[in-house]
Protein backbone atom coordinates (compact mmCIF):
# COMPACT_ATOMS: atom_id res chain seq x y z
CA UNK A 1 0.00 0.00 0.00
CA UNK A 2 3.05 2.15 -0.88
CA UNK A 3 0.97 4.71 -2.42
CA UNK A 4 -1.44 5.36 -0.26
CA UNK A 5 0.66 5.91 2.14
CA UNK A 6 1.84 8.80 0.39
CA UNK A 7 -2.02 10.15 -0.36
CA UNK A 8 -1.69 10.13 3.30
CA UNK A 9 1.49 12.38 3.47
CA UNK A 10 -0.18 14.82 0.97
CA UNK A 11 -3.47 15.09 3.20
CA UNK A 12 -1.80 15.63 5.94
CA UNK A 13 0.61 18.56 3.99
CA UNK A 14 -2.70 19.48 2.81
CA UNK A 15 -4.90 20.05 6.02
CA UNK A 16 -1.40 21.25 7.77
CA UNK A 17 -0.93 24.14 5.17
CA UNK A 18 -4.42 25.35 4.09
CA UNK A 19 -8.02 26.34 5.61
CA UNK A 20 -11.19 24.48 3.73
CA UNK A 21 -12.80 27.26 1.58
CA UNK A 22 -15.93 27.24 3.97
CA UNK A 23 -13.91 28.16 6.69
CA UNK A 24 -11.65 30.65 5.00
CA UNK A 25 -14.76 32.39 3.80
CA UNK A 26 -16.42 32.90 7.13
CA UNK A 27 -13.50 34.29 8.10
CA UNK A 28 -12.93 36.68 5.35
CA UNK A 29 -16.83 37.77 5.99
CA UNK A 30 -15.82 37.87 9.61
CA UNK A 31 -12.93 40.21 9.10
CA UNK A 32 -15.01 42.92 7.16
CA UNK A 33 -17.41 42.79 9.86
CA UNK A 34 -15.64 43.86 12.90
CA UNK A 35 -14.82 47.68 12.97
CA UNK A 36 -12.07 49.18 10.88
CA UNK A 37 -8.99 50.10 13.49
CA UNK A 38 -9.92 47.54 16.25
CA UNK A 39 -7.67 45.08 17.69
CA UNK A 40 -10.28 42.55 16.06
CA UNK A 41 -10.05 43.43 12.64
CA UNK A 42 -6.26 43.84 12.95
CA UNK A 43 -6.18 40.02 14.14
CA UNK A 44 -8.52 39.01 11.55
CA UNK A 45 -6.32 40.85 9.12
CA UNK A 46 -3.02 39.53 10.16
CA UNK A 47 -4.80 35.56 10.26
CA UNK A 48 -6.00 35.76 6.54
CA UNK A 49 -2.93 36.90 5.50
CA UNK A 50 -0.97 34.05 7.45
CA UNK A 51 -3.48 32.15 5.71
CA UNK A 52 -2.22 33.59 2.24
CA UNK A 53 1.55 33.12 3.17
CA UNK A 54 0.98 29.31 4.55
CA UNK A 55 -0.52 28.03 1.50
CA UNK A 56 1.42 30.00 -0.92
CA UNK A 57 4.49 28.59 1.06
CA UNK A 58 3.34 24.99 2.09
CA UNK A 59 3.75 25.83 5.62
CA UNK A 60 2.02 25.24 8.03
CA UNK A 61 -0.72 27.59 9.24
CA UNK A 62 -0.26 27.27 12.92
CA UNK A 63 3.39 25.65 14.44
CA UNK A 64 0.83 23.51 16.66
CA UNK A 65 -0.34 20.86 14.15
CA UNK A 66 -2.66 19.19 16.80
CA UNK A 67 -3.07 15.83 17.65
CA UNK A 68 -4.28 14.01 14.45
CA UNK A 69 -7.77 12.56 14.49
CA UNK A 70 -8.90 10.13 11.51
CA UNK A 71 -11.86 9.03 10.75
CA UNK A 72 -11.98 6.26 8.05
CA UNK A 73 -14.44 4.68 5.83
CA UNK A 74 -13.50 1.36 4.98
CA UNK A 75 -15.54 -0.96 1.96
CA UNK A 76 -16.20 -4.52 2.71
CA UNK A 77 -13.12 -6.98 3.02
CA UNK A 78 -10.23 -3.72 3.61
CA UNK A 79 -8.05 -4.79 6.20
CA UNK A 80 -8.23 -2.36 8.97
CA UNK A 81 -4.74 -3.55 10.97
CA UNK A 82 -2.91 -2.94 7.42
CA UNK A 83 -4.57 0.43 6.85
CA UNK A 84 -3.55 1.50 10.40
CA UNK A 85 0.07 0.71 10.08
CA UNK A 86 -0.17 2.63 6.69
CA UNK A 87 -1.61 5.77 8.68
CA UNK A 88 1.59 5.46 11.33
CA UNK A 89 3.71 4.95 8.63
CA UNK A 90 2.29 8.27 6.45
CA UNK A 91 2.42 10.08 10.01
CA UNK A 92 6.14 9.43 10.72
CA UNK A 93 7.00 10.34 6.92
CA UNK A 94 4.36 14.03 7.34
CA UNK A 95 6.38 15.07 10.77
CA UNK A 96 9.48 15.06 8.78
CA UNK A 97 8.02 16.42 5.44
CA UNK A 98 5.66 18.68 5.60
CA UNK A 99 6.81 19.00 8.86
CA UNK A 100 4.47 18.54 11.19
CA UNK A 101 5.47 19.63 15.21
CA UNK A 102 6.44 16.44 16.76
CA UNK A 103 3.54 15.81 19.74
CA UNK A 104 3.25 12.74 20.95
CA UNK A 105 5.16 12.99 24.27
CA UNK A 106 4.98 9.23 26.56
CA UNK A 107 2.89 10.09 29.77
CA UNK A 108 5.71 7.54 31.68
CA UNK A 109 8.69 9.09 30.47
CA UNK A 110 7.62 12.32 29.37
CA UNK A 111 9.53 12.14 25.93
CA UNK A 112 8.46 13.55 23.04
CA UNK A 113 8.73 10.48 20.79
CA UNK A 114 9.75 12.63 17.81
CA UNK A 115 7.58 11.72 15.03
CA UNK A 116 3.81 12.03 16.07
CA UNK A 117 3.46 8.60 16.76
CA UNK A 118 2.72 6.41 20.03
CA UNK A 119 -0.12 5.08 21.58
CA UNK A 120 -3.52 5.94 20.88
CA UNK A 121 -1.11 8.81 18.70
CA UNK A 122 -2.52 9.56 16.60
CA UNK A 123 -5.99 8.63 16.93
CA UNK A 124 -7.76 6.43 14.59
CA UNK A 125 -11.65 5.38 13.74
CA UNK A 126 -12.83 3.52 11.49
CA UNK A 127 -16.10 2.25 10.21
CA UNK A 128 -17.10 0.17 8.01
CA UNK A 129 -19.21 1.52 5.19
CA UNK A 130 -21.44 -1.16 2.28
CA UNK A 131 -19.25 1.78 -0.36
CA UNK A 132 -16.90 0.51 -3.21
CA UNK A 133 -14.30 3.31 -1.90
CA UNK A 134 -11.87 3.90 1.01
CA UNK A 135 -12.64 7.94 2.67
CA UNK A 136 -10.07 8.89 5.17
CA UNK A 137 -10.90 11.99 6.88
CA UNK A 138 -8.02 13.68 8.57
CA UNK A 139 -8.43 16.35 10.97
CA UNK A 140 -5.65 18.53 12.59
CA UNK A 141 -6.90 19.68 16.02
CA UNK A 142 -4.92 21.87 17.73
CA UNK A 143 -4.59 21.67 21.82
CA UNK A 144 -5.03 24.86 22.76
CA UNK A 145 -8.54 24.78 21.44
CA UNK A 146 -9.11 21.23 22.75
CA UNK A 147 -8.18 22.31 26.08
CA UNK A 148 -10.76 24.69 26.62
CA UNK A 149 -13.88 22.02 25.73
CA UNK A 150 -16.13 20.89 28.53
CA UNK A 151 -18.23 18.09 29.40
CA UNK A 152 -21.62 19.09 30.93
CA UNK A 153 -24.04 16.37 33.42
CA UNK A 154 -27.72 17.82 33.17
CA UNK A 155 -29.50 19.02 34.93
CA UNK A 156 -26.88 21.82 36.17
CA UNK A 157 -28.03 23.83 38.92
CA UNK A 158 -26.12 27.13 38.58
CA UNK A 159 -26.45 27.22 35.01
CA UNK A 160 -30.52 26.48 35.26
CA UNK A 161 -30.16 23.83 32.85
CA UNK A 162 -32.06 21.04 32.82
CA UNK A 163 -32.69 17.75 31.09
CA UNK A 164 -33.67 19.45 27.62
CA UNK A 165 -32.08 21.18 24.45
CA UNK A 166 -32.89 24.96 26.81
CA UNK A 167 -30.08 23.33 29.19
CA UNK A 168 -28.02 22.52 26.25
CA UNK A 169 -28.17 25.76 24.51
CA UNK A 170 -26.96 27.36 28.25
CA UNK A 171 -24.02 24.72 28.63
CA UNK A 172 -22.73 25.83 25.21
CA UNK A 173 -22.88 29.46 26.11
CA UNK A 174 -21.30 28.61 29.27
CA UNK A 175 -18.43 27.05 27.76
CA UNK A 176 -17.71 29.30 25.55
CA UNK A 177 -17.70 32.18 28.61
CA UNK A 178 -15.30 29.84 29.87
CA UNK A 179 -13.08 29.85 27.13
CA UNK A 180 -12.91 33.53 26.12
CA UNK A 181 -10.63 33.78 23.50
CA UNK A 182 -8.23 31.34 25.23
CA UNK A 183 -8.60 28.64 22.30
CA UNK A 184 -7.69 31.40 19.42
CA UNK A 185 -11.51 31.93 18.89
CA UNK A 186 -13.91 32.55 16.27
CA UNK A 187 -14.39 28.95 16.84
CA UNK A 188 -16.51 26.64 15.67
CA UNK A 189 -18.45 24.78 17.53
CA UNK A 190 -19.40 20.78 17.74
CA UNK A 191 -21.87 19.72 20.41
CA UNK A 192 -22.97 16.19 21.05
CA UNK A 193 -25.22 14.89 23.57
CA UNK A 194 -26.32 11.41 24.59
CA UNK A 195 -25.96 8.44 27.12
CA UNK A 196 -22.28 8.34 28.18
CA UNK A 197 -19.26 10.46 28.64
CA UNK A 198 -16.84 8.87 25.98
CA UNK A 199 -19.67 8.66 23.29
CA UNK A 200 -20.88 12.43 23.50
CA UNK A 201 -17.07 13.65 23.49
CA UNK A 202 -16.21 11.75 20.20
CA UNK A 203 -19.68 12.66 18.25
CA UNK A 204 -18.94 16.07 19.26
CA UNK A 205 -15.69 16.24 17.82
CA UNK A 206 -16.65 14.93 14.55
CA UNK A 207 -19.52 17.45 14.32
CA UNK A 208 -16.12 19.57 13.76
CA UNK A 209 -15.81 17.66 10.34
CA UNK A 210 -19.25 19.24 8.99
CA UNK A 211 -19.15 22.13 6.66
CA UNK A 212 -19.59 25.65 8.45
CA UNK A 213 -22.48 26.20 5.61
CA UNK A 214 -24.42 22.40 5.81
CA UNK A 215 -27.72 22.36 6.91
CA UNK A 216 -28.64 19.91 9.73
CA UNK A 217 -31.09 17.48 8.85
CA UNK A 218 -32.94 17.85 11.69
CA UNK A 219 -35.48 20.77 12.09
CA UNK A 220 -35.05 21.85 15.48
CA UNK A 221 -30.86 21.18 15.77
CA UNK A 222 -30.91 23.20 12.98
CA UNK A 223 -32.88 26.35 14.35
CA UNK A 224 -30.85 26.24 17.67
CA UNK A 225 -27.31 25.90 15.99
CA UNK A 226 -28.51 29.37 14.31
CA UNK A 227 -29.59 30.73 17.52
CA UNK A 228 -26.64 29.22 19.33
CA UNK A 229 -24.51 31.01 16.95
CA UNK A 230 -26.11 34.54 17.42
CA UNK A 231 -26.19 34.08 21.08
CA UNK A 232 -22.38 33.30 21.39
CA UNK A 233 -21.59 36.48 18.95
CA UNK A 234 -23.77 38.63 21.46
CA UNK A 235 -21.40 37.53 24.17
CA UNK A 236 -18.39 39.96 22.60
CA UNK A 237 -15.61 37.76 23.17
CA UNK A 238 -14.61 38.37 19.61
CA UNK A 239 -11.48 37.10 17.83
CA UNK A 240 -8.76 35.95 20.61
CA UNK A 241 -10.81 37.79 23.05
CA UNK A 242 -9.80 41.00 22.02
CA UNK A 243 -13.68 42.06 21.87
CA UNK A 244 -15.89 42.14 18.88
CA UNK A 245 -18.62 40.72 17.06
CA UNK A 246 -17.63 37.28 15.59
CA UNK A 247 -16.66 34.59 18.23
CA UNK A 248 -17.67 31.81 16.81
CA UNK A 249 -18.16 30.72 12.91
CA UNK A 250 -20.26 28.23 13.35
CA UNK A 251 -22.17 25.84 15.64
CA UNK A 252 -22.78 22.03 14.76
CA UNK A 253 -24.89 20.20 17.22
CA UNK A 254 -25.28 15.65 16.99
CA UNK A 255 -27.74 13.92 18.91
CA UNK A 256 -27.89 10.14 20.04
CA UNK A 257 -30.40 8.27 22.19
CA UNK A 258 -29.94 8.76 25.60
CA UNK A 259 -30.25 6.67 29.00
CA UNK A 260 -33.25 8.01 30.73
CA UNK A 261 -31.11 8.49 34.20
CA UNK A 262 -28.35 10.43 32.25
CA UNK A 263 -28.04 13.78 29.92
CA UNK A 264 -24.56 14.52 28.88
CA UNK A 265 -23.55 17.15 26.74
CA UNK A 266 -19.85 17.25 25.56
CA UNK A 267 -18.63 21.00 23.74
CA UNK A 268 -15.51 20.76 21.51
CA UNK A 269 -14.10 23.24 20.39
CA UNK A 270 -11.71 24.36 17.05
CA UNK A 271 -9.85 26.98 16.77
CA UNK A 272 -10.46 29.54 13.93
CA UNK A 273 -8.04 26.96 11.88
CA UNK A 274 -10.41 24.47 11.24
CA UNK A 275 -8.25 22.16 9.93
CA UNK A 276 -9.70 18.81 7.95
CA UNK A 277 -9.82 17.51 4.52
CA UNK A 278 -10.85 14.17 3.01
CA UNK A 279 -8.74 11.72 0.72
CA UNK A 280 -10.76 9.02 -1.34
CA UNK A 281 -9.71 6.17 -2.63
CA UNK B 1 7.41 38.45 -0.89
CA UNK B 2 5.65 41.43 -0.31
CA UNK B 3 4.78 42.12 3.34
CA UNK B 4 1.29 43.83 3.85
CA UNK B 5 0.72 46.61 6.37
CA UNK B 6 -2.18 47.12 8.11
CA UNK B 7 -3.73 50.29 8.82
CA UNK B 8 -4.16 49.94 12.82
CA UNK B 9 -3.67 52.58 15.29
CA UNK B 10 -0.62 54.05 15.68
CA UNK B 11 2.10 51.21 16.46
CA UNK B 12 4.43 51.88 19.17
CA UNK B 13 7.81 50.10 18.09
CA UNK B 14 9.60 47.90 20.94
CA UNK B 15 13.68 47.71 21.01
CA UNK B 16 14.78 45.19 23.24
CA UNK B 17 15.86 44.51 26.24
CA UNK B 18 13.40 46.70 27.76
CA UNK B 19 13.88 48.67 30.98
CA UNK B 20 11.62 49.19 33.82
CA UNK B 21 10.95 52.94 32.52
CA UNK B 22 10.02 51.67 29.12
CA UNK B 23 7.82 49.29 30.49
CA UNK B 24 5.98 51.98 32.51
CA UNK B 25 5.33 53.79 29.31
CA UNK B 26 3.19 50.75 27.67
CA UNK B 27 -0.24 50.67 28.15
CA UNK B 28 -2.93 47.99 27.77
CA UNK B 29 -4.58 48.78 24.68
CA UNK B 30 -0.89 49.55 22.87
CA UNK B 31 -0.31 48.18 19.70
CA UNK B 32 3.44 47.79 19.24
CA UNK B 33 6.01 45.89 17.15
CA UNK B 34 8.92 44.38 18.80
CA UNK B 35 12.55 44.02 17.62
CA UNK B 36 15.40 42.45 19.30
CA UNK B 37 15.83 39.46 21.04
CA UNK B 38 13.13 37.11 23.02
CA UNK B 39 13.39 33.74 24.38
CA UNK B 40 10.97 30.97 23.89
CA UNK B 41 9.42 28.59 27.31
CA UNK B 42 6.66 26.66 27.77
CA UNK B 43 5.12 24.58 30.18
CA UNK B 44 8.68 22.18 30.88
CA UNK B 45 10.76 25.35 31.16
CA UNK B 46 8.52 26.87 33.55
CA UNK B 47 8.42 23.88 35.83
CA UNK B 48 12.10 23.56 35.61
CA UNK B 49 12.70 27.21 35.89
CA UNK B 50 9.87 27.43 38.74
CA UNK B 51 11.11 24.54 40.92
CA UNK B 52 15.02 24.35 40.09
CA UNK B 53 15.85 28.05 40.52
CA UNK B 54 19.04 27.53 38.39
CA UNK B 55 21.07 30.71 39.19
CA UNK B 56 21.25 33.47 36.24
CA UNK B 57 24.52 32.30 35.39
CA UNK B 58 23.66 28.89 34.58
CA UNK B 59 21.32 30.18 31.90
CA UNK B 60 23.61 30.50 28.85
CA UNK B 61 21.03 33.75 27.91
CA UNK B 62 20.47 37.00 29.22
CA UNK B 63 17.12 37.37 30.46
CA UNK B 64 17.42 40.43 31.85
CA UNK B 65 14.55 42.68 29.93
CA UNK B 66 13.55 40.20 27.47
CA UNK B 67 10.37 38.90 26.17
CA UNK B 68 9.35 35.18 27.06
CA UNK B 69 7.62 34.14 24.36
CA UNK B 70 5.66 31.34 25.07
CA UNK B 71 5.57 29.47 22.11
CA UNK B 72 6.30 25.40 20.92
CA UNK B 73 8.04 26.22 17.32
CA UNK B 74 8.31 24.03 14.53
CA UNK B 75 12.02 23.78 13.35
CA UNK B 76 13.97 22.89 10.94
CA UNK B 77 17.86 22.00 11.18
CA UNK B 78 20.00 22.80 7.82
CA UNK B 79 23.58 22.93 7.38
CA UNK B 80 23.31 26.20 8.02
CA UNK B 81 21.83 26.07 11.37
CA UNK B 82 17.80 26.28 12.24
CA UNK B 83 15.58 27.74 10.67
CA UNK B 84 12.16 28.36 12.33
CA UNK B 85 8.98 27.07 10.38
CA UNK B 86 5.89 28.07 12.21
CA UNK B 87 5.83 29.98 15.71
CA UNK B 88 2.54 30.88 16.67
CA UNK B 89 1.62 31.41 20.43
CA UNK B 90 0.81 29.28 22.76
CA UNK B 91 -1.86 29.21 25.81
CA UNK B 92 -0.51 31.22 28.85
CA UNK B 93 -2.36 30.27 31.33
CA UNK B 94 -1.34 27.31 31.81
CA UNK B 95 2.09 28.30 33.57
CA UNK B 96 -0.24 30.35 35.43
CA UNK B 97 1.04 28.53 38.91
CA UNK B 98 4.72 29.66 37.76
CA UNK B 99 5.28 32.19 35.71
CA UNK B 100 4.93 35.36 38.94
CA UNK B 101 8.30 33.79 40.70
CA UNK B 102 9.92 33.63 37.38
CA UNK B 103 9.09 37.13 36.35
CA UNK B 104 10.51 38.59 39.63
CA UNK B 105 13.68 35.91 39.69
CA UNK B 106 15.04 36.68 35.91
CA UNK B 107 14.35 40.12 35.93
CA UNK B 108 11.82 39.56 32.29
CA UNK B 109 9.71 42.92 31.32
CA UNK B 110 7.59 41.19 28.72
CA UNK B 111 5.27 37.65 28.86
CA UNK B 112 4.22 37.56 25.09
CA UNK B 113 1.49 34.83 24.23
CA UNK B 114 -2.19 34.34 23.97
CA UNK B 115 -5.06 34.07 26.20
CA UNK B 116 -4.01 36.44 29.12
CA UNK B 117 -2.96 35.40 32.29
CA UNK B 118 -4.22 35.39 35.64
CA UNK B 119 -4.07 37.95 38.92
CA UNK B 120 -1.09 36.29 40.32
CA UNK B 121 0.96 36.91 37.11
CA UNK B 122 -0.66 40.47 37.02
CA UNK B 123 0.19 41.10 40.40
CA UNK B 124 3.83 40.59 39.92
CA UNK B 125 3.81 42.37 36.78
CA UNK B 126 3.02 45.25 38.69
CA UNK B 127 5.45 44.52 41.56
CA UNK B 128 8.28 43.74 39.04
CA UNK B 129 7.30 46.28 35.78
CA UNK B 130 6.27 43.75 33.53
CA UNK B 131 4.33 43.48 30.92
CA UNK B 132 1.78 40.78 28.62
CA UNK B 133 1.88 40.99 25.11
CA UNK B 134 -0.45 39.16 23.13
CA UNK B 135 0.11 38.24 19.36
CA UNK B 136 -1.92 36.72 17.16
CA UNK B 137 -3.24 33.32 18.32
CA UNK B 138 -2.10 30.34 14.80
CA UNK B 139 -0.63 33.25 12.70
CA UNK B 140 2.86 30.80 12.96
CA UNK B 141 3.85 31.40 9.78
CA UNK B 142 3.12 35.09 9.57
CA UNK B 143 4.59 35.43 12.70
CA UNK B 144 7.82 32.47 11.79
CA UNK B 145 8.65 35.40 8.70
CA UNK B 146 9.47 37.98 11.24
CA UNK B 147 12.15 35.76 12.89
CA UNK B 148 14.96 36.77 11.69
CA UNK B 149 17.53 34.54 12.86
CA UNK B 150 18.02 31.41 15.73
CA UNK B 151 20.78 32.39 17.73
CA UNK B 152 20.91 29.74 20.45
CA UNK B 153 19.08 26.77 22.00
CA UNK B 154 19.21 25.64 25.34
CA UNK B 155 17.41 22.52 26.34
CA UNK B 156 16.73 20.98 23.10
CA UNK B 157 17.64 17.19 23.91
CA UNK B 158 16.41 17.19 27.35
CA UNK B 159 13.06 19.26 26.31
CA UNK B 160 12.74 18.56 22.39
CA UNK B 161 12.43 20.87 20.06
CA UNK B 162 8.32 22.43 21.45
CA UNK B 163 10.17 22.42 24.86
CA UNK B 164 13.55 23.99 24.85
CA UNK B 165 14.25 27.70 24.92
CA UNK B 166 15.01 29.33 21.38
CA UNK B 167 16.69 32.63 21.69
CA UNK B 168 15.40 34.49 18.54
CA UNK B 169 16.01 37.81 17.02
CA UNK B 170 12.64 39.44 15.22
CA UNK B 171 12.00 42.15 13.49
CA UNK B 172 8.37 43.92 13.67
CA UNK B 173 7.31 41.23 15.67
CA UNK B 174 3.46 42.33 16.23
CA UNK B 175 0.98 42.00 19.63
CA UNK B 176 -0.77 44.53 21.58
CA UNK B 177 -0.46 44.93 25.64
CA UNK B 178 -3.67 43.38 26.93
CA UNK B 179 -1.85 43.71 30.40
CA UNK B 180 -0.15 46.43 32.03
CA UNK B 181 2.31 47.11 35.14
CA UNK B 182 -0.35 49.05 36.08
CA UNK B 183 -2.93 46.53 37.20
CA UNK B 184 -4.94 46.52 34.13
CA UNK B 185 -6.15 44.06 31.96
CA UNK B 186 -8.24 43.85 29.15
CA UNK B 187 -8.99 40.32 29.46
CA UNK B 188 -10.33 41.00 32.91
CA UNK B 189 -12.53 43.72 30.83
CA UNK B 190 -13.78 41.20 28.39
CA UNK B 191 -14.25 38.62 31.04
CA UNK B 192 -16.90 40.94 32.97
CA UNK B 193 -18.91 42.01 30.23
CA UNK B 194 -19.49 38.53 28.61
CA UNK B 195 -20.22 37.65 31.96
CA UNK B 196 -22.93 39.89 32.14
CA UNK B 197 -24.31 39.04 28.35
CA UNK B 198 -24.04 35.30 29.65
CA UNK B 199 -25.93 35.79 32.71
CA UNK B 200 -28.92 37.57 30.59
CA UNK B 201 -28.71 34.84 27.86
CA UNK B 202 -29.26 31.76 30.56
CA UNK B 203 -31.92 33.51 32.65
Amino acid sequence: MLKLRDGIVELYRKVATSLPPDVEDALKAACVSEKKGSNARHALDVILENIRIARETARPICQDTGVPVFYVKTPIGLSQIELEKTIIEATCIATEKVPLRPNAVDIITDKNTGDNTGIGFPIIYFRETPDSTLSIDLMLKGAGCENVGQTYKLPKEELKADRDLDGVRKCVLDAVYRAQGRGCSPYTIGVGIGAAKDQVARLAKEQLMRRLTDTNNIEVLFKLEKRLLKEINSLGIGPLGFGGKTTALGVKIGVNHRHPASYFVDISVCCWANRRGRLIW
Amino acid sequence: MVEKQFTVQKQKIINLPLSKKDVMGLNAGDVVLINGMIVTGRDKIHKFLFYERPLKKDIPFNLSGTILYHCGPIVKKSDSGYKIIASGPTTSIRVETYEHRIISSYGIRGIMGKGGMGERTLDAMKKNGCVYFHTIGGAAAYLADRVKRVVDVWKLEEFGVPEALWLLKVENFPAIVTMDAYGKSLHNDIAKKSGSALKKLIK
